[in-house]
């Protein structure tokens, strides 16, 4: 039996010292009709050698790819020591700190994360992290909305990452919210005019910081608008450019809130989770901050130790009055996030921001070097993605070099009407100039329709990445 | 000591710094950072050092014994780490075709038929990132369903009173009046409370069976007729399906809806709290609304079900599809443990639960329900202890600690007082559990001979007993360089 270390003997002796004949009779409470079902629909147990091969050779199908999608999750290297020391046993199967006597690893690492994320978002204090960027977004609309206390109405520019705006729709949708859109302007930013004209009595404004088409926002004029108007100004950043970008708290006046996902902070890609969702707010704003806190304190001898704090807030004391219903937060990612800043440091982390957004410059001038292609906002500058206008059915483009082993990039046709020839690409600092030059090579191919190189079966083992 | 207060200006990891000739960069001055980043500046080893020696200062599932009731803190075993941590799984961007991602569709599609036959629901959708989220997704489905038939007047959600915050706390974020219901002296629903409170206005009934009192539901069918009756929906909060796991199916009950918490049931690791996953399931009738992506099958090619072609969905819940390497996880346990395995982790729960409940019983402690059977947990009272003694359940849990074993479950649920909730899983051997008995029988002795020892746990554990008091009124959240002594 996997995983059950009960002897037969074992067994005998524990329904004897129950004093009942056997297991079933312990389910005796349950109605005769309800049990026993067929599980017909469930594989029989296979070993773990059998499962090792099966998922082995899923993996090996699935991976190899030399990859330029970003649009909110990004490859970048990770050092091997932070998930060598994140999956050791004592934090990967610990639970959420309430004993804090028996967790004070776990604490003390949420703390040294509160005070990382604090300082890059320019904030004074974060929390110990939400589910992901989207859902960290949404929470902040809600806290938002809390603080303002009179105003239901929040604006949500059309340059915030699409799946942002979705799940927002979805979480915010029962509490009689109104999410009121920005259009974006023809440099691919917020328009401000819009901005002015709607901010009198919204309770918040989003501020995404590289926008989902990775251009810089006017987030000075943006913050100050929405404090001058009373309204909250909500920061949605990438943790890995406010090491390089102005932070939140340094865009005009300072944002209230900051969110963003944390993904980019030592977290594989993964197909999408898990990541983790970071946030972070003035002090005055603490108590209407939704997700586990750590605060430092003393144990009854006067040294340091740390704990859960402010429980108060959380659903496990004030119900259906709680600020959310999250109960955990996302301990493991937020584990190897905070090995890999420890890792990095202030420079490093600078070093990879600048470095992704070297590449990405690099590769947008190497392909809008291609007849037929160029960048739809050749004027915006960009932090470490771009998006690009194609003469060619981008659909088509992609397969042609998914062929040749190549994702080359994030079709925004997908999310934004009207730009079928849209593809958003990005370079991070994983991407060397042979990478950027054989992506290149097989666009201007494509593109342009020569032959030259007649497209052959890529994934042969030699030229597989591992 | 803080990694801050190890950090040394200048010193830093070039193995980890890409080199960079950087071209000149078109972002203007303004936009550029100008408060220095705290992050320490420390050598590789010295972080290797002090994250390893911080882990040291847990307790864990692979360290110690871990029954915290309702929580389902078993063994995760190693091969689920290992195997959906492969790189072709860990480096594939979620915005990837499809036509690259097939080995892990395949995965999670099979991961959702399994969780549909064990379930007995007729859909499952694995994109919520939590249990909490799951229950968001659950409601919300009630909320479109009712929305659907034009069934308007519905605004209130049925919760009994021993239920978890999450239920209410959810209950509220998706638009809802929360109606607590009691339970009677047996810890069953109390009918005649739930057929005052079902009306025109019940848009569902929220529901933990096996409960969080430790015992399953006696009237769940009766319960069920009278929810259905009255126009409501029935919703299943899966935290404690391990107790029933393979041998009742919660469809089968009659509910509508159900969420799972696979970092219990489907032993994906807790994390020192997260990440989890929290997949729903629903009966036919809510199929529509079923919270997308979901993973679909045709002719052998997998693919994402998005609100292209489930217009109803209630949408998206996270950015992308979920928390996949959570579900990888959770797909490797399930098929290691397989379909003759199932069934025998309830078996083996349950027995280890009764087990102990009737050898603590007899040392003098408490049951709070003595006349029922324990189903995976059991719920303990320490009134009576506190009463004769003073020493509180906080005590116990403080001096277990010291005596090698983490804390159960204290203090919850609400309604009864110094109550500790014990869950053992079916991955403890007898000697574990008879471990944990001799150190519950020397707290006993010593709470009767001298009760200061436990008041002063714990003792031998990294830390003295935590001031939480303290920690709210002076809220450091975070550490200030300047604040360097």
């Amino acid at each position: 039996m996997p995983f059950i270390p009960h002897t037969p003997d074992d067994t005998r002796s524990m329904l004897e010292a129950i004093d009942v004949d056997g297991i079933a009779a312990l389910f005796e409470e349950i109605p005769a009709s309800l049990r026993a079902q067929s599980l017909a629909g469930v594989p029989p147990a296979v070993t773990e050698r059998e499962i090792g091969r099966l998922m082995h050779e899923r993996a090996f199908a699935d991976g190899g790819f030399l990859t330029f999608i970003g649009a909110g999750a990004y490859e970048h290297h990770i050092p091997a020591a932070v998930w060598e020391i994140t999956t050791r046993g004592e934090f990967y199967t610990a639970y959420t700190p309430y004993q804090a006597e028996a967790s004070q690893g776990t604490l003390q690492l949420l703390y040294e994360f509160q005070t990382m994320i604090a300082s890059l978002t320019g904030l004074e204090v974060a929390n110990a992290s939400l589910y992901d960027g989207a859902s960290a977004l949404a929470e902040a609309v809600l806290m938002a909305v809390r603080l303002h206390g009179s105003s239901r109405r929040v604006l949500m520019p059309e340059t915030v990452h699409p799946y942002y705006r979705k799940v927002v729709a979805t979480i915010v949708g029962a509490q009689s919210i109104t999410l009121e859109a920005l259009p974006m302007d023809d440099r691919g930013r917020t328009a401000l005019a819009a901005v002015t004209e709607k901010l009198p009595g919204a309770a918040a404004l989003v501020i995404p910081q590289p926008n989902f088409f990775g251009l810089l926002e006017d987030v000075h004029e943006m913050a100050s608008a929405a404090r001058a108007a009373g309204a909250l100004a909500i920061g949605v950043v990438n943790p890995l450019a406010c090491a390089w970008l102005a932070p939140p708290g340094e865009w005009g006046p300072g944002c209230d809130i900051a969110v963003g996902e944390g993904q980019p902070l030592g977290v594989p890609l993964s197909s999408g989770g898990p990541y983790f969702g970071f946030m972070a707010t003035r002090r005055e704003h603490v108590r209407q901050m939704p997700g586990r806190l750590v605060g430092r304190t003393a144990d009854a001898a006067g040294h340091e130790a740390f704990t859960l704090t402010l429980q108060a807030r959380e659903q496990h004391i004030r119900r259906s009055k709680a600020t959310s219903n999250i109960c955990t937060n996302q301990g493991l990612l937020v584990t190897a996030a905070t090995i890999h800043m420890a890792l990095l440091g202030p420079a490093g982390l600078r070093q990879v921001a600048l470095a992704s957004h070297a590449n990405t410059a690099r590769l947008v001038e190497r392909l809008t070097q291609i007849p037929g292609v160029e960048r739809a906002f050749p004027e915006t500058p960009f932090f470490h993605e771009a998006a690009l206008r194609i003469k060619a059915p981008v659909g088509d483009v992609l397969r042609a070099l998914e062929a040749q082993g190549i994702l080359g990039g994030y079709p925004l046709g997908e999310t934004y009407p009207g730009w079928e020839d849209g593809l958003l690409v990005c370079a991070t600092e994983t991407k060397t100039e042979a990478d950027i030059a054989h992506f290149a090579e097989h666009l201007e191919r494509i593109v342009t329709k020569r032959r030259l190189d007649p497209p052959c079966a890529y994934k042969d083992d030699n030229t597989r990445r591992a | 000591m803080l990694i801050f207060e190890r950090s040394k200006p200048g010193r830093t990891n070039s193995a980890h710094m890409p080199v960079v000739s950087t071209p000149p960069s078109d972002v203007p001055e303004t936009l550029l950072r100008r408060t220095p980043l705290v992050l320490p500046e420390v050598s590789e080893l010295q972080v290797v050092r002090h994250y390893t020696r911080l882990s040291q200062r847990n307790f864990a599932i692979d360290t110690h014994f871990y029954p915290l009731g309702s929580c389902t803190m078993k063994y995760n075993p190693r091969i689920a780490n290992r195997l959906a941590m492969l790189p072709g799984f860990l480096d594939r961007h979620p915005l990837a075709p499809e036509t690259t991602g097939q080995g892990m569709l395949a995965s999670l599609f099979e991961l959702q038929e399994i969780l549909r036959e064990v379930t007995g629901m007729a859909g499952v959708s694995l994109t919520p990132m939590a249990g909490a989220q799951g229950e968001f997704a659950g409601v919300a489905m009630i909320r479109a369903y009712h929305k659907g038939r034009h069934d308007e007047g519905r605004d209130q959600i049925l919760i009994p009173k021993a239920a978890h915050g999450t239920n209410p706390a959810t209950a509220a974020m998706c638009g809802y009046e929360v109606r607590e219901i009691d339970v009677d002296d047996q810890g069953d629903i109390d009918l005649a409370a739930l057929d005052a409170a079902l009306g025109p206005r019940t848009a569902g009934l929220m529901l933990t069976n096996p409960s969080t009192l430790g015992v399953f539901d006696r009237h769940i069918l009766e319960i069920a007729r009278r929810v259905h009756a009255a126009g409501g929906l029935l919703y299943y909060d899966g935290a404690n399906l391990n107790a029933i796991l393979g041998k009742v199916k919660p469809g089968d009950m009659g509910f509508d809806v159900i969420h799972l918490n696979l970092h219990k049931t489907f032993s994906t690791p807790h994390g020192g709290g997260g990440p989890g996953a929290g997949p729903v399931g629903v009966a036919e009738r809510l199929l529509p609304f079923l919270p997308v992506p979901y993973v679909g099958e045709t002719r052998g090619q997998y693919h994402w079900i998005t609100e292209k072609t489930r217009p109803q969905s209630i949408g998206r819940l996270s950015t992308f599809m979920g928390n996949t390497g959570v579900l990888l996880r959770a797909y490797v346990y399930a098929r290691v443990v397989g379909r003759e395995g199932m069934p025998r982790i309830a078996d083996y729960a349950t027995l280890n639960a009764n087990y102990l409940l009737v050898r603590l019983a007899r040392l003098g402690y408490e049951p709070a329900y003595p006349k029922r059977r324990a189903t995976h947990e059991f719920l303990l009272t320490l009134k009576t202890l506190k009463e004769r003694t003073g020493v509180t359940a906080t005590d116990v849990a403080k001096r277990l600690l010291d005596k090698g074993f983490h804390a159960p479950t204290v203090y919850f649920p609400l309604m009864v007082p110094e109550c500790l909730l014990i869950e053992p899983t079916e991955t403890e051997s007898r000697e574990e559990l008879d471990a944990f008995v001799t150190a519950m029988e020397e707290i006993w002795r010593e709470a009767h001979e001298s009760p200061e020892v436990l008041k002063a746990a714990p003792e031998r554990l990294p830390v003295r007993r935590v001031d939480e008091v303290r920690a709210a009124r002076g809220l450091d959240l975070a550490w200030r360089p300047e604040a360097r002594a």
